[in-house]
C-alpha cells in the first residue's frame, strides 16, 4: 500500500490567551496521498489555516498542539530540530498565500526573491540558481520571463504576483504544496488562469496539494479528495464526487443549498441560508458543533456527547461527523423552497445617456513633473433602470462600475453625457449640493460591512441618527420606533439597538447597512459587492433579505459585483462593462446564453461551478486587464479576445466597434459578424 | 530626476525667501532698533540722539528697501554723515563700503556682529566648522548603536532583551542633556578624572578623545534612545508582515530573515527620523556648548539672542533654515532610494 505522503491524525490545536485556552482544531486527520490534491473547504474561522501552519510548524507564539500528529513523508514533524525543521520548509512543503502582495518582499527583486530558495537548500552557483529561477518563471507562463526576474513586486499585477509565488514554491520541486486560498484576492478571469496553472504544474511536477479555500466550486475543479471543517473540525471527508455527488453531512448540505447556482434566480430557486451563525470558539455547543443550526438536530442524540468522524461507505473512504447519518433522507427537498411569482418592472426610473467620466491621473508625486494623463474611468455608457427591477453591473476590477455608481450617488460628477433620475438630471450634482429627499431616496449599500459603522456609537443610535439626517420622524420616541422596526425588518433581535458594532458579526453588521440604506425609503439603491466580504452561508441570507426588501417596497437595485453566480440569481437586467466600456447588455436570460460578447463568454467560462453534473467550455483569457491610463486602440477588449481572428483584417484595432442591438434590448460592442454570433454554443451545459 | 531637483531647489528658495522675511522683520522691530542705538551711542543719549543714528546707518530706509539690500539684490548705500558729508561705517571695528555697491548674503556679505565686534562671516564660519564636528562625531556614534539597538529589541517583540533595551532607551531619551551632562561631568570628569568637563580647549589646541567625548555623548545618548524606539517600532511590524512569513516559511533561519528580508524595510520609517535629528542638533547643540565652553553656532546663537546682535542673529537663522531644507531633501531622495515603490518607474 502507498504510504501517504501527510498524514495528520486526531490533531488538535489550541491558542491560550491570558484568561482561557481557546481549542481552535480538534481531532482533525486528513491524508493526502502523493501526487494527489486534497481539497480543504470551511467558512471564516473554522480552522483551516490554522491547520496550513500547524503543517509547517508555524503557528503563532500562543498556539499550541495539544494533541495528535503529523507525519511528512514517514517522519514525524512535531519530533523535528529546528533545523531539520527549516531543510523542510520551501523544499519538501511549500506555501502559496492568499495576498500575493503582501507575501513578497516589497524591497527585493523577484530574481533575488526567487534565486534566495534555491540558495539555501542546494548547492548551486549563481548561474544555475539564476536559470532554474529563470526555467520556472517560464513555466508559470510569465511574458517577458528576464525583465520580470529584475523587477519588483510592485510592478507587477496582483496575477503576475500570485504566479510568482507559484513558481517560488515550485523552485526546489516539494513533494507537498499548501494553497491558502490562492485565488481569492484575484479576478475571475485572473483566478481561471492560476487554477489552470496550478492544475497543470501539479501533474508535470507530481506535486501533491492541499488546497485550501471557501469557494466549493474552485474545490470541485482543482482537487481529488475534499474534507468540510467546520467550528474547528472536520465534518466530512472524501473522494470529490463523493461529497458532491451524495452529501452525508448537514453542514456540507447546508452550504450547497445556500449557494445560487447558474441557471436559477430568485423567483424559481431561492437560497436557503443555513440559520444560526457560528458559534465562538469558546462557546461551542456540547455534542455535534452544528447541531444548534441544524434541521435534522434532535435532542438527546446530538447534543450527548463529542460525535466522532465515522465510515460512511463500505470502501472506507468517505467520512461523515453526523450521528444520525444513516436516519436522514438525504434525498428529501429542503421545505422552505417556495417559488415566488416574478415582480413586475414599473415604470422607468433610471436614464443614463452616453455618461463619462474622466480623470486627471496626477504624474507620480514624489518624481513627477511629466504631464498628467487622463483615465477614462468610464466611456460613453448609456443604459436605464425601472422601478422594482435589480439592474447589475458586472466586471472586473477597474472596469468603471463603481466610478459609474460613484456619479449615481454625486460623490463624483460626470465628464459628459446625462444621468435622468425620477425627471431631475443628477450628474453633475454633487451630494453636498443634492436635497435630502434625493439624497434619502438613492442610497447605498457598502461592500465591507466591517469599516462602514462608526466603532464608537451603539447600532440602534447610528440607525437614528440616519433617520434625523433625512428629517423623518417626528420626535425621538418615533424615531426610536421606526429604528426598531428597521430592525425588524433586516430580521435581527430588537435588543440589539444598544449593542456596539464590535459585538456583532460580519453577517449581522452587513444587516444594519441594509436597515440604514432603506431608512429613508429609497427608491434606488446602489449595492457595491455587497456579498463579497462576507462567508457563503451569511451571503445567502443576506441576499434573500435584500431580495425580500426589494420585492416588499418596490425599490430599483443597483448591484455591482464581478460574481457571475450571484448576479444570474438577483438581476432582472445586466451591463457587462470592460475598461469603461458596456460590452454587452441585456435581460438575465439573453446574457446567460448565447450569443454571447467574446468577454462575457470568458467570465462565463471563469467561474468556478459547484455542480459536479455541469459542464463547461474553457475559455483562459490571455494576458492582463489593460491599464485604464493606456488603453488599447480600437475595441477595448482585442488584447485578450479569443474570438479576434474571426473578425477580418485590423477593425479590431483600429475602430470600437458600435453598440449593436441584437433583439429585444440585448446590445453588443463586437465586430462579430452575426453568423459567428449565432453559430455560439452554451458555456455551460 | 533632473526636473525634480530643480523644483525642490525652487521650492527651497521660496521657503527660505519667506522665513528670512519673517526674521527680519522680527529682528528689526522697533524696540530693537531703539536698544542697538542706545549701545553704540551713549547709555543716556536723548531721542533726538538716537534718531539721528538710526537715520545715519540707514535703519529707518523702507523695510522692503532694507530687506532687499540684505539679501543683496538691491544696492546698498553707503552712510554718509550729515555733518561731515563723509562716510562713515555703522560700527567701528567693521569696515562698510564707501560706494553703492550690492553687499547683501548672496553676495557673502553678512554684514557685523556687534557683540564679537568682528564681521559675521568671520565668527560664523568657525563656529559653524567647530558644532559641525560635534555634529559628526554625535551622529557616527548616536546613529549605528540606536539603529542596532532598535532592530535588537524590534526583532522579538516582548522578549527580555526587548524589554530592557526598550527601559534603556525610554530613560536616555527622557534625561534632558543638562541632567546627563551634568550626571556625566561628575562621574567621568570629578570622581574619575578620565575625561574633560570643560571643552573650551578645543577650539584652541584641537580635539582629544579626553576633552570632546563628554559634549559628544551627552546629546549621543539623549537622541538615541529615540531613534531606537523608533526603529524598534518599524521593526516589530515588518516582523509581522507576510513576506517574513513567506521568508521564514522558504526555510531561511531567524537571523538570515532579519538580515535578508526585514533589515532594509525596517529602515525605510527610521530614515526621516535620523534626518530629522540634524536640524535638532543644530539648535540642540546650545546646551551642550554652553555647558562645556566649547566655541560653536550654539554659543554664538545664544550670545546673538542675548545681546541683540541683529545681524548675527538674522544670519544664524539662514544657516538653520539652510539645514532643515537640505537635510529635508536628503531624506526625500534617501527614502525613494530604500523604497523602491516610490521610485520613478
Amino acid at each position: 500500500m502507498v504510504e501517504p505522503i501527510l498524514d495528520i491524525r486526531n490533531l488538535s490545536i489550541s491558542f491560550s490567551t491570558r484568561a482561557v485556552e481557546i481549542p481552535a482544531v480538534m481531532d482533525f486527520s486528513c491524508q493526502v496521498m502523493p501526487g494527489e490534491a486534497m481539497g480543504l473547504v470551511g467558512e471564516s474561522g473554522c480552522g483551516k489555516s490554522t491547520v496550513a501552519l500547524a503543517i509547517l510548524r508555524d503557528l503563532a507564539r500562543i498556539g499550541r498542539i495539544t494533541s495528535g500528529s503529523i507525519h511528512f513523508n514517514g517522519r514525524d514533524m512535531a519530533k523535528l530540530s529546528e533545523h531539520e525543521l527549516r531543510q523542510i520548509r520551501g523544499s519538501e512543503i511549500a506555501m502559496v498565500y492568499q495576498e500575493p502582495m503582501a507575501s513578497l518582499n516589497p524591497t527585493m527583486k523577484i530574481g533575488r526573491q526567487l534565486t534566495e530558495v534555491l540558495f539555501i537548500h542546494e548547492m548551486v552557483t549563481k548561474e544555475q540558481a539564476y536559470a532554474r529561477a529563470l526555467d520556472m518563471v517560464k513555466a508559470v507562463k510569465l511574458p517577458d520571463p528576464e525583465r520580470i526576474m529584475g523587477s519588483y513586486p510592485h510592478q507587477l499585477s496582483g496575477g503576475q504576483q500570485q504566479r510568482i509565488v507559484i513558481a517560488m514554491a515550485l523552485l526546489a520541486k516539494p513533494k507537498l504544496l499548501i494553497l491558502d486560498e490562492p485565488t481569492t484576492a484575484l479576478d475571475v478571469t485572473v483566478e481561471a488562469g492560476i487554477v489552470e496553472l496550478v492544475k497543470e504544474l501539479g501533474k508535470k511536477f507530481g506535486t501533491s496539494m492541499l488546497f485550501i479555500s471557501h469557494n466549493l466550486g474552485l474545490i470541485l475543479e482543482t482537487c481529488d479528495r475534499v474534507t468540510v471543517m467546520y467550528s474547528g473540525e472536520a465534518v466530512e471527508s472524501g473522494p470529490i464526487r463523493d461529497v458532491f455527488g451524495s452529501v452525508r453531512h448537514p453542514y456540507t448540505q447546508g452550504l450547497f443549498r445556500s449557494m445560487p447556482l447558474l441557471g436559477t434566480n430568485r423567483n424559481s430557486r431561492p437560497l436557503i441560508p443555513i440559520p444560526g451563525q457560528l458559534p465562538l470558539p469558546h462557546e461551542r455547543p456540547k455534542g455535534c458543533h452544528f447541531g444548534p443550526r441544524c434541521s435534522h438536530f434532535v435532542d438527546g442524540v446530538c447534543n450527548v456527547s463529542a460525535v466522532a468522524m465515522r465510515s460512511i461507505d463500505e470502501a472506507h473512504t468517505h467520512h461523515s461527523r453526523c450521528m444520525r447519518v444513516s436516519e436522514i433522507d438525504w434525498h428529501a427537498p429542503p421545505e422552505a423552497a417556495t417559488q415566488t411569482g416574478a415582480a413586475g418592472a414599473g415604470p422607468e426610473l433610471l436614464n443614463v445617456k452616453g455618461l463619462k467620466k474622466y480623470y486627471k491621473a496626477a504624474a507620480s508625486e514624489l518624481f513627477g513633473g511629466r504631464e498628467a494623463r487622463t483615465v477614462k474611468a468610464v466611456e460613453e455608457v448609456s443604459f436605464t433602470a425601472r422601478e422594482a427591477e435589480t439592474l447589475a453591473i458586472v466586471g472586473e476590477s477597474g472596469c468603471g462600475k463603481s466610478t459609474l455608481a460613484k456619479v449615481l450617488l454625486g460623490l463624483e460628477t460626470a465628464t459628459e453625457g446625462t444621468a435622468r433620475y425620477d425627471e431631475t438630471e443628477i450628474q453633475s450634482d454633487p451630494i453636498e449640493r443634492r436635497d435630502t429627499k434625493l439624497i434619502s431616496s438613492i442610497q447605498m449599500i457598502f461592500q465591507n460591512p466591517f469599516d462602514t459603522l462608526n466603532p464608537s456609537y451603539s447600532v440602534g443610535s447610528q440607525i437614528i441618527r440616519t433617520l434625523e439626517r433625512f428629517g423623518i420622524g417626528a420626535s425621538r420616541e418615533e424615531r426610536s420606533e421606526m429604528m426598531l422596526n428597521l430592525l425588524d425588518l433586516v430580521k435581527l433581535p430588537r435588543a440589539f439597538a444598544t449593542r456596539m458594532p464590535r459585538q456583532l458579526s460580519g453577517g449581522q453588521k452587513q444587516r444594519i447597512g441594509v436597515a440604514r440604506a432603506f431608512a429613508g425609503h429609497p427608491r434606488m439603491i446602489i449595492a457595491d459587492e455587497p456579498m463579497s466580504a462576507l462567508d457563503v452561508s451569511v451571503q445567502a441570507a443576506i441576499t434573500e433579505l435584500l431580495t425580500t426588501i426589494q420585492r416588499q417596497s418596490r425599490t430599483t437595485m443597483v448591484l455591482i459585483s464581478h460574481d457571475l453566480s450571484l448576479v444570474r440569481y438577483m438581476a432582472d437586467r445586466i451591463i457587462v462593462m470592460y475598461l469603461g466600456h458596456i460590452v454587452e447588455q441585456g435581460t438575465a436570460e439573453q446574457i446567460f446564453a448565447p450569443p454571447y460578447h467574446p468577454y462575457t463568454e470568458a467570465l462565463l467560462s471563469a467561474i468556478p461551478l459547484a455542480d459536479s453534473a455541469a459542464k463547461k467550455r474553457k475559455i483562459v483569457l490571455e494576458g492582463e486587464i489593460p491599464s485604464a491610463l493606456s488603453p488599447p486602440s480600437g475595441c477595448p477588449f482585442q488584447t485578450r479576445c479569443h474570438m479576434k481572428s474571426k473578425v477580418s483584417g485590423s477593425l479590431c484595432e483600429q475602430v470600437v466597434p458600435p453598440m449593436r442591438e441584437l433583439k429585444d434590448g440585448h446590445a453588443m460592442k463586437c465586430h462579430l459578424p452575426i453568423e459567428i454570433l449565432d453559430q455560439m454554443t452554451p458555456v455551460i451545459s | 530626476m533632473l526636473a525634480f531637483f530643480l523644483r525642490r531647489l525652487g521650492v527651497m528658495a521660496m521657503t527660505m525667501l519667506c522665513l528670512t522675511f519673517v526674521v527680519f522683520y522680527l529682528v528689526n522691530l522697533e524696540p530693537n532698533l531703539r536698544k542697538l542705538a542706545i549701545s553704540q551711542t551713549e547709555m543716556h543719549a536723548s531721542d533726538e540722539h538716537i534718531e539721528s543714528w538710526l537715520t545715519r546707518n540707514g535703519y529707518r530706509r523702507s523695510f522692503l528697501e532694507r530687506y532687499a539690500a540684505w539679501i543683496g539684490i538691491w544696492p546698498k548705500k553707503p552712510n554718509i554723515d550729515p555733518e561731515t558729508s563723509k562716510q562713515v561705517s555703522r560700527f567701528t571695528y567693521c569696515e562698510e563700503p564707501s560706494v553703492v555697491v550690492y553687499a547683501g548674503v548672496i553676495e557673502g556679505d553678512f554684514g557685523c556682529s556687534t557683540k564679537f565686534k568682528t564681521k559675521v562671516a568671520d565668527k560664523l564660519l568657525p563656529a559653524l566648522r567647530a558644532t559641525g564636528l560635534l555634529m559628526f562625531w554625535v551622529m557616527v556614534t548616536m546613529v549605528p548603536v540606536a539603529l542596532f539597538l532598535g532592530i535588537l529589541s524590534g526583532m522579538r517583540e516582548g522578549s527580555k532583551l526587548d524589554r530592557s533595551i526598550s527601559v534603556i532607551s525610554i530613560a536616555t531619551t527622557s534625561t534632558p542633556e543638562y541632567v546627563s551632562g551634568v550626571v556625566l561631568t561628575i562621574i567621568f570628569g570629578t570622581w574619575l578624572g578620565w575625561l574633560n568637563g570643560s571643552a573650551a580647549s578645543a577650539t584652541g589646541d584641537g580635539i582629544t578623545f579626553y576633552n570632546f567625548t563628554l559634549p559628544v555623548i551627552t546629546p549621543a545618548i539623549y537622541g538615541m534612545g529615540y531613534i531606537a524606539r523608533m526603529t524598534r517600532a518599524s521593526m516589530v511590524e515588518v516582523m509581522t508582515a507576510q513576506y517574513i512569513r513567506t521568508a521564514r516559511l522558504k526555510g531561511l533561519g531567524f537571523y538570515a530573515v532579519v538580515l535578508k528580508h526585514a533589515l532594509r524595510n525596517a529602515l525605510i520609517a527610521p530614515f526621516t527620523v535620523i534626518m530629522l535629528q540634524f536640524p535638532w542638533l543644530l539648535t540642540g547643540v546650545v546646551i551642550v556648548e554652553v555647558m562645556f565652553r566649547y566655541q560653536g553656532f550654539g554659543l554664538a546663537l545664544v550670545e546673538a539672542a542675548g545681546n541683540n546682535d541683529i545681524d548675527l542673529m538674522l544670519s544664524c537663522s539662514l544657516v538653520s533654515v539652510l539645514l532643515v531644507l537640505v537635510t529635508q531633501l536628503i531624506s526625500d531622495v534617501g527614502y525613494a532610494f530604500l523604497n523602491p515603490r516610490i521610485r520613478v518607474q
